[in-house]
């Protein structure tokens, strides 16, 4: 096989198939299977150690250590801003991140959809390379299967990861406490508006991004400028309301927030507006909130707007005393009114 | 059936311009499940405002007078 | 963006709440009647603005919300029959029916789906002509011109496969129903200003003839809201009891003329079961004789009323106004948004949910 094949030049020198699609026999671990492997998942990942074509990967780490998994299924599997590959990977990178650790190797696990277009597969491919390049992170293992056309939604992926450790304390909700600032690090509602609105076929114009990133920069240069973090969570789905109530539930803490500081793209705003949906409840995929001491929030906040993806951070609100598990949020006339978590699928409103 | 870019503040949509025949390019419509069913006048719009700088003139009026 | 975020601005709304307070001189109870205004008071706390006394109360607003039970079961029935997709707006999947909501049955295998305007449903009638399309049409006045398009363009197209399961509301007789019940103590409304740009201000004014009570026409916006609770209150205080249209940027007297030619030619008024308020004489709209071959109840078989819902549920007490949600015992213990018993927890307009969502028991009734 060729190796090293750049993003433009996809050809592949081995016919994988008469066909264009994948077929249930890909699965089948025989020589297809071999075939589509090696001329797509191990020249595009192109890693030695996932070359050695073993049954599982050798690395040398130093602990302590994080270890995270997550499963990644997305309608449409290409969506502006991102896909599923890229999804997969910075997913993953940013779970370690949020645990304080550097992450450093990822394993890929791929369920294919009988009937898959072979150059979905490939697209995929090349943007978990491209992710994990970015990111600085290893694609050093994995494992593909094939199921039945109409078991699978076209592709499916998981990425465990793992990260070593860099922050001095343990991070997490139960280090929070009052007084504790409150930092986002950046505008909200970009990943879930983009999905829904690419699913459905709304039609916006221009097209609203996801914000699909990896966010362990701005944290590892945080933890190594020395600043104490308490407690960190990305903003996936549920969005913004959904992490504070955990964190304000876990914590036994009260949470305040200000509606007005918290960054919204206008487009994304009147996305929301047109759909019925609050964009504190709507998912992202490279946000997240820091909890640090207020002695070290200006310097937080400086260190996080220094890298592109949280340029926009901002100083959102505060840990209170009490009541435990309650989240308030002033909003944009000066009244306070109780966050709670997105109850059920996010739908569309009537009016 | 005539149709038309609508610019919601950021992102734009195609909607449907059957019940508002008069709207012309550059007007304000409210649009309700992919319908445009109003144009917005805009001096009734600006009324509200005005009204409330009387209120806050006829205030300031009455806090003048001892 | 221009005509929301200056009637979203912090002074103009504190203004007003103040010009409020200085005009009202005893208590008056104020009834908004759109789920879309219910939402707004909550979510930018409106209700906490207004001075002592001026209590807001929550409407049958949410069309959503009065759907009956039989409606959701005869949706469900039509949508698990094979080689049927049923479209529907994204709330009503949640509204429980008596066995299970829309995407119960979606789980079950039935095909279900979220549509954003009706006219997509029409295109996916023409884009699978060997499958049934059905629309689930529910709404107030607002949606009427929207749905009715939908059926004139499939009668228009010929489009054989598809057809609508109509529970079209009308407001006004809903208002009336409100002022008829022996309990009432609403002394002015604030009408829906979306539902008005399309049927106007004029049918109004029998009932705040009839009835003695202000009607202010009012748009969405907290500046609107909050000017619209002062043109009540300025009418209450000098014993006037007049239709006023608060909304004149988007309402015209007369409404959305040509808006209702269409509703007119493809819909007729009938008697419709609301959730919570009974049977109202003429409060509905189904399909127009011309258009009895698009009747998914003609086509599917007639909807069967029989009404049932958890005696724990206050919902209708609330949808009349008579009570408020904090005070059903089952409100945020036994009913939430993840488990409802009642309708007005399902739909995000539904007062319930809408207290659910921005107060709690804490926060729920006093006011500052």
């Amino acid at each position: 096989m060729t190796e090293g094949n750049g993003s433009g030049d996809l050809s592949c020198p081995l016919p994988v198939d008469a066909t264009d699609t994948v077929q249930l026999a890909h699965g089948g671990g025989g020589r297809k299977m071999t075939q589509l492997l090696e001329s797509i998942v191990l020249a595009t990942f192109d890693d030695p150690e996932l070359n050695r074509r073993h049954d599982g990967a050798v690395v040398d780490l130093d602990g302590p250590l994080a270890f995270t998994t997550d499963s990644y299924v997305v309608r449409p599997l290409f969506f502006p801003g991102g896909d599923i590959g890229s999804l997969a990977v910075n997913g993953t990178v940013n779970d370690l991140a949020m645990c304080g650790a550097l992450p450093i190797c990822l394993s890929v696990g791929l369920i294919l959809e009988e009937g898959l277009p072979l150059e979905t597969l490939r697209r995929v491919a090349v943007s978990m390379r491209d992710a994990a390049a970015k990111a600085g992170v290893r694609l050093v293992t994995g494992d593909t299967k094939v199921v039945d056309r109409g078991k699978a939604d076209g592709l499916f992926v998981n990425t465990s990861g793992i990260g070593r450790i860099v922050a001095a304390a343990r991070i997490g909700p139960e280090a929070v406490r009052a007084g504790d600032a409150i930092i986002l690090s950046g505008d909200i509602g970009r990943h879930g508006t983009a999905v829904m609105a690419a699913r459905e076929a709304f039609g916006f114009e221009p097209a609203i991004e996801s914000d699909c990133a990896p966010v362990h920069g701005p944290v590892s240069a945080m933890i190594e400028a020395g600043i104490e973090i308490r407690c960190l969570r990305d903003l996936t789905r549920g969005g913004l309301a959904s992490a504070l109530v955990e964190i304000a539930e876990t914590a036994k803490r009260g949470l305040a927030i200000d509606e007005t500081l918290v960054p919204v793209d206008a487009p994304v705003s009147a996305a929301c507006d047109l759909l019925g949906l609050d964009p504190l409840h709507v998912a992202n995929e490279g946000r997240f909130v820091a909890f640090v001491p207020p002695q070290d929030a200006s310097r937080a906040l400086a260190l996080m707007r220094s890298f592109g993806v949280s340029r926009d951070a901002a100083v959102i609100g505060q840990v209170l005393d009490g009541p435990p598990g309650e989240v308030r949020c002033r909003g944009q006339l000066g009244i306070d009114r109780i966050v709670d978590m997105l109850s059920g699928e996010q739908l569309p409103r009537i009016c | 059936m005539r149709t038309g870019r609508v610019d919601f503040g950021g992102v734009t949509k195609i909607v449907n311009l059957a019940y508002v025949p008069e709207a012309a390019i550059g007007d304000h419509v409210l649009v309700h499940v992919g319908f445009a069913i109003s144009v917005i006048d805009e001096a009734e719009a600006d009324r509200i405002f005005h009204h409330l700088q009387e209120i806050d003139d006829l205030a300031g009026g009455e806090a003048a007078a001892p | 963006m221009r005509f929301r975020d200056e009637y979203r601005d912090a002074d103009t709304a504190r203004k007003l709440a103040d010009t409020i307070a200085r005009t009202a001189t005893r208590p008056w109870t104020i009834m908004e009647v759109c789920g879309g205004q219910t939402h707004a008071i909550l979510r930018f706390g409106i209700d906490q603005m207004l001075p002592d006394g001026i209590e807001l109360i929550h409407g049958p607003g949410c069309p959503v919300c009065v759907t009956p039970v039989d409606f959701v079961d005869k949706a469900i029935e039509i949508a698990e029959l094979p080689a049927v997709t049923l479209c529907s707006f994204g709330d009503m999947l949640r509204v429980p029916g008596s066995r299970g909501d829309l995407l119960r049955a979606k789980s079950r295998g039935a095909d279900v789906r979220v549509v954003y305007s009706p006219l997509d449903a029409v295109d996916l009638a023409a884009a699978y002509p060997d499958r049934e399309i059905v629309f689930f049409a529910v709404g107030f006045e607002t949606t009427a011109p929207a749905n009715a398009m939908a059926a004139y363009r499939a009668r228009r197209a010929g489009l054989a496969n598809f057809s609508m399961l109509t529970s079209h509301v009308l407001v006004p007789p809903a208002m009336r129903a409100v002022l008829e019940a022996p309990d009432g103590r609403i002394d002015g409304f604030l009408a829906a200003g979306h539902v008005c740009t399309v049927m106007g201000t004029r049918e109004y004014e029998p009932i705040a003839h009839a009835f003695g009570v202000p009607i202010v026409v009012t748009g969405f916006e907290p500046v609107d809201i909050l000017e619209g609770i002062y043109l009540c209150v300025r009418q209450l205080e000098s014993g006037r009891n007049v239709v006023e249209n608060q909304y004149a940027r988007a309402v015209r007297t007369d409404g959305n003329g040509t808006a209702r030619a269409i509703m007119g030619e493809v819909f007729r008024v009938v008697t419709r079961n609301w959730r919570g308020l009974g049977d109202i004489a003429d409060s509905g709209l189904a399909l127009a004789g011309a258009y009895a071959a698009f009747d998914a109840e003609n086509r599917f078989g007639a909807v069967v009323s029989k009404d049932a819902i958890d005696a724990a549920c206050i919902s209708g007490a609330i949808l009349r106004g008579e009570s408020r949600p904090t005070e059903c015992p089952a409100f945020g213990t036994r009913c939430t948004p993840d488990q409802p018993l009642g309708v007005t927890m399902v739909s995000s307009e539904g007062a319930c949910a809408a207290y659910h969502r921005y107060r709690r028991a804490d926060l729920g009734t006093p006011r500052q």
